[in-house]
């Protein structure tokens, strides 16, 4: 069983990466990358392993935090409460885990399971549920397959510790859990469903924590060597230009605990003269071009800095900025119709039939 | 209102008198080592012009001296005259994997950091407390401090925008066994974001020394120069706060040079939504004026590589100015420039390296200097120079826009001649009468403010703001507005769901002019 290091510059490339994979949510992830400088100025190391070499009856540890992003702006993430959520698993279903893997590898979530890795010793498995953001717990690869939603640990910094023993649906699960998420604060770092490695390797969307680093390595490069970082992307992902222009108009409504609005762009370059309108609801959704739906989820709508190649959030994009807007290749367990199901336009309110832009 | 504007930038500290709604006198003097040697000598040329004393030869009555600075993010950028600061965070057992500092720079932190403590406190999203504060904990910390010689305390607290309750109680306690500290709760400083907001506060508590000195010396300045009228500190966002305040919060002063120079084109064009742009010996600065004020960022700033979130205005800074170095072959306008150095190593001075100056002097743009010595640049050459400093100008006047119809355009600074006439996308470019000292009006000029942020119980929403903005216009007019030019610059409100009966935190902020014979 190979297992590599990850380095401390795998990390920073993971950061600006997972950032991208987030399509424009998932939260920023500069307070999980200052945790592990910390923990790897302190000597800590993480493993990377490979979802295929889990022996079909390994136990897999899924773990995200969840809550507002506001609030994790003042109770900034402490590395060792997802440690504890973990660690609660254990101790309640008598598992050891052989691995501890990320429910969703864009934005903030992408670094948790390597704050946990880094505690408890454990490699982590180069697979997530998502392959990007999403904002509801029905909107992952696991849930598609109808696997078990529960059981699940929530835990809080202050030692407020509970367990979810049953639901009956993964939508059950989300109300439950976002109950008692807001109850200790709006934020709760979380242990999801324990999963058999047999299950992880059936239905994990794997390689993304490499992915992240690659694409995370693309950008900081290209901006070393002042090349085109986003160039630099489409060099190491086959993704697709959409889009380049600048930042017109932004509207933004909370709604039901979700960021919901819409951005529109006006056309530079070869676009100049053309409009793109992006739907959000904390992600990236439907993008249209001159009113015609051009890109919409699950493909990967990713609005990135023009300059930096960094990904601009749904949450912090303003006014003047100068964008480029590319659309990465979905996880195959999406283009399913049960996938498009749950997170296909429709899941989102858009009354249009999907179509990637991938297809030829 | 008579009032006197001064800039005091890195090359030049500019001085104007403002009296009647109109510039009556504007001077340059070189910006000295200390403080206030280029204060004294500017006031000096101002007293020289003659514009001081009335017809009887009498000294005018002055109403007030706004000083716009940069010394105090220099400091911080520089690594100088900085403070040794005891950070003291409530909200333990949370964010203790990232204590205070955790994200500076480590030479910085090295010169900063005096000791850290964290313990129990804060508040949640909704109001409720975090955990209680821990007294015991606090005085112990502040003994602590005592102990290490340590005098500049930053105070931060989980959720303290919300509820700063937690921070001001902490402050009590560390004041009786500190009396002569200066103490910078985070509060005072921001917004959510506890690391941005932390890192502000420590800022300007490594700033406390530096600012007492600073600001006494320019009393001493004002006073030394025969002056007697109040002193006032121009702030980020083109208000002026009285020099006690300043004194306590010189972080809210970091860029108050961009903002007075914005708010002087406004001024002196007599326009309230147009692009400026403002062009200096090294660095051209562009930005956005709406309703007479500058577009403000958004987003985290970072000073001397410090992450911050201050309200600063969104600016796009090139390397173009009048100290442009110029090489012909092939052609190239900046980055690099001679700065202060210009009047010495410029061709036209007798010097060996080509500038943008010496371009618009051959040109017959500028009478400067010895034209003769800059005889061989033909008319095509310079047009070619001029061409390309006005792409370079045209590519950051595009970069800041943010609609795509044309704009005016007002240009200002010493190197505005580099600004040409006619740009894609600009409407219109307007050059102003004492464009060069726009920093100077715009201090000159600076508003005043009142600002309320309280928790209001059982109104509806529309009422509690429409509360909060009269109890601000009243400050305000207490602190010498006056009450017609009165105008709201930012509201904000953040339901408190835990409180009961509808509670709603609401900041409103209103600035106005300065009162005719305050």
């Amino acid at each position: 069983m190979a297992l590599r290091e990850i380095t401390l510059d795998d990390i920073e490339a993971l950061a600006v990466g997972a950032w991208v994979l987030g399509t424009g949510g998932g939260g920023s992830p500069y307070l999980g990358l200052l945790n592990m400088r910390a923990l790897y100025r302190e000597g800590h190391r993480v493993r990377l392993m490979s979802p295929h070499d889990l022996a079909d009856d390994d136990w897999v540890a899924a773990v995200s935090n969840m809550g507002a992003p506001l609030v994790g702006q003042e109770r900034l993430t402490d590395s060792r409460t997802i440690a504890r959520a973990v660690s609660l698993m254990e101790r309640h279903t008598g598992h050891r885990f052989a691995g501890i893997m990320a429910l969703e590898i864009g934005g903030g979530n992408s670094i948790q399971p390597l704050m946990a890795a880094a505690h408890l010793d454990r490699p982590v498995i180069d697979s997530d549920m998502m392959g990007r953001a999403y904002p509801e717990a029905q909107m992952t690869s696991v849930a598609v397959g109808d696997l078990q939603p529960c059981p699940l640990t929530t835990v809080d910094v202050r030692g407020l510790e509970s367990v979810v023993e049953s639901v009956p649906t993964w939508k059950w699960m989300e109300r439950v859990s976002r109950k008692i998420c807001v109850e200790y604060g709006s934020i709760a770092s979380t242990c999801k469903a324990p999963r058999t490695g047999a299950e992880v390797k059936r239905w994990g969307i794997h390689g993304t924590t490499t992915k992240a680093i690659a694409i995370g390595r693309a950008v900081r490069e290209a901006q070393r060597r002042h090349e085109d970082p986003i160039a630099a992307i489409l060099a190491v992902e086959p993704g697709k230009l959409l889009f380049r222009g600048k930042v017109v108009d932004v509207e933004r409504r909370a709604t039901e605990g979700f960021l919901r609005g819409r951005t529109r762009f006006d056309g530079m370059d070869t676009w100049r003269g053309a409009a793109m309108e992006i739907a959000f609801q904390n992600e990236w959704i439907v993008a249209w071009l001159d009113g015609q739906p051009v890109a919409m989820s699950p493909d990967l709508i990713c609005v990135l800095d023009s300059v930096s190649g960094e990904a601009v959030g749904t949450e912090t994009i303003r006014y003047g900025q100068r964008v480029t807007v590319i659309a990465l290749p979905p996880p195959p367990v999406f283009l399913t119709p049960k996938g498009l199901q749950h997170v296909g336009p429709r899941a989102f309110g858009y009354d249009i039939e999907f179509r990637s832009v991938f297809q030829s | 209102m008579r009032r006197i504007g001064i800039d005091v930038g890195g090359t030049n500290t500019d001085a104007v008198l403002i009296e009647d709604g109109k510039v009556a006198g504007a001077v340059k003097a070189p910006t000295s080592e200390d403080v206030t040697g280029g204060i004294l000598d500017a006031l000096a040329r101002l007293a020289s012009t003659g514009v001081l004393k009335d017809g009887a030869g009498k000294a005018k009555r002055i109403d007030g001296v706004m000083i716009g600075t940069t010394h105090f993010i220099n400091a911080v950028v520089q690594r100088r005259h900085m403070t040794r600061v005891a950070a003291l965070r409530l909200g333990m057992p949370a964010s203790a994997s990232l204590p205070p500092f955790c994200d500076w720079p480590e030479d910085l932190a090295a010169l900063v950091r005096g000791g850290v403590w964290m313990v129990e406190g804060g508040h949640e999203y909704d109001g409720r407390p975090f955990m209680p504060l821990d007294e015991a904990a606090v005085i112990a910390a502040a003994r602590e401090m005592k102990r290490l010689g340590l005098r500049a305390v930053a105070i931060s607290a989980i959720f303290s925008p919300l509820d700063s309750s937690h921070e001001r109680r902490a402050a009590e306690l560390v004041a009786a066994e500190l009396p002569d500290a200066a103490i910078t709760c985070s509060s005072d400083l921001g917004r959510i974001g506890l690391l941005e907001r932390e890192n502000a506060g420590l800022l300007n508590a490594a700033l406390a020394d530096l600012a007492r000195d600073t600001i006494a010396a320019y009393e001493r300045a004002i006073a030394d120069s025969g002056i007697a009228a109040p002193l006032f500190i121009t702030q980020n966002d083109g208000t002026v706060a009285e020099a006690g305040l300043a004194r306590r919060l010189p972080v809210y002063s970091f860029a108050s040079g961009a903002t007075n120079s914005m708010r002087g084109a406004a001024y002196l064009s007599g326009l309230q939504d147009a692009m400026v742009i403002d062009v200096g010996g090294t660095t051209t600065d562009v930005g956005q004026l709406r309703h007479g004020f500058p577009r403000e960022a958004n987003s985290v700033v970072q000073v001397g590589g410090v992450r911050t979130l201050f309200r600063m205005p969104d600016l796009l800074s090139i390397g173009l100015g009048g100290g442009s170095h110029v090489s012909l072959d092939p052609l190239k306008v900046g980055p690099v420039s001679v700065g202060y150095r210009l009047l010495r190593d410029g061709v036209a001075f007798g010097g060996g390296q080509l500038t943008t100056t010496d371009v618009a002097i051959a040109a017959g743009v500028l009478t400067l200097g010895e034209r003769g010595r800059v005889a061989h640049l033909d008319a095509a050459t310079c047009r070619r120079v001029f061409a390309e400093a006005g792409r370079l100008a045209e590519e950051a006047i595009d970069r800041m826009k943010t609609d795509a119809g044309d704009v005016a355009l007002i240009a200002v600074g010493g190197g505005a001649f580099l600004v040409p006439e006619r740009l894609p996308g600009v409407s219109r470019v307007i050059h102003v009468p004492h464009g060069d000292c726009a920093n100077a009006v715009g201090a000159a000029i600076a508003q005043v403010s009142g600002e309320c942020d309280q928790i209001f119980r059982d109104l509806s929403r529309a009422d509690a703001i429409e509360a909060a903005r009269g109890i601000a216009a009243d400050r305000a007019v207490a602190a010498g507005a006056a009450r017609a030019t009165l105008q709201t610059i930012e509201t904000e409100d953040m339901p408190i769901a835990y409180l009961p009966g509808n509670s709603v935190r609401v900041r409103v902020r209103v600035v106005g002019d300065v009162a005719a014979g305050v």
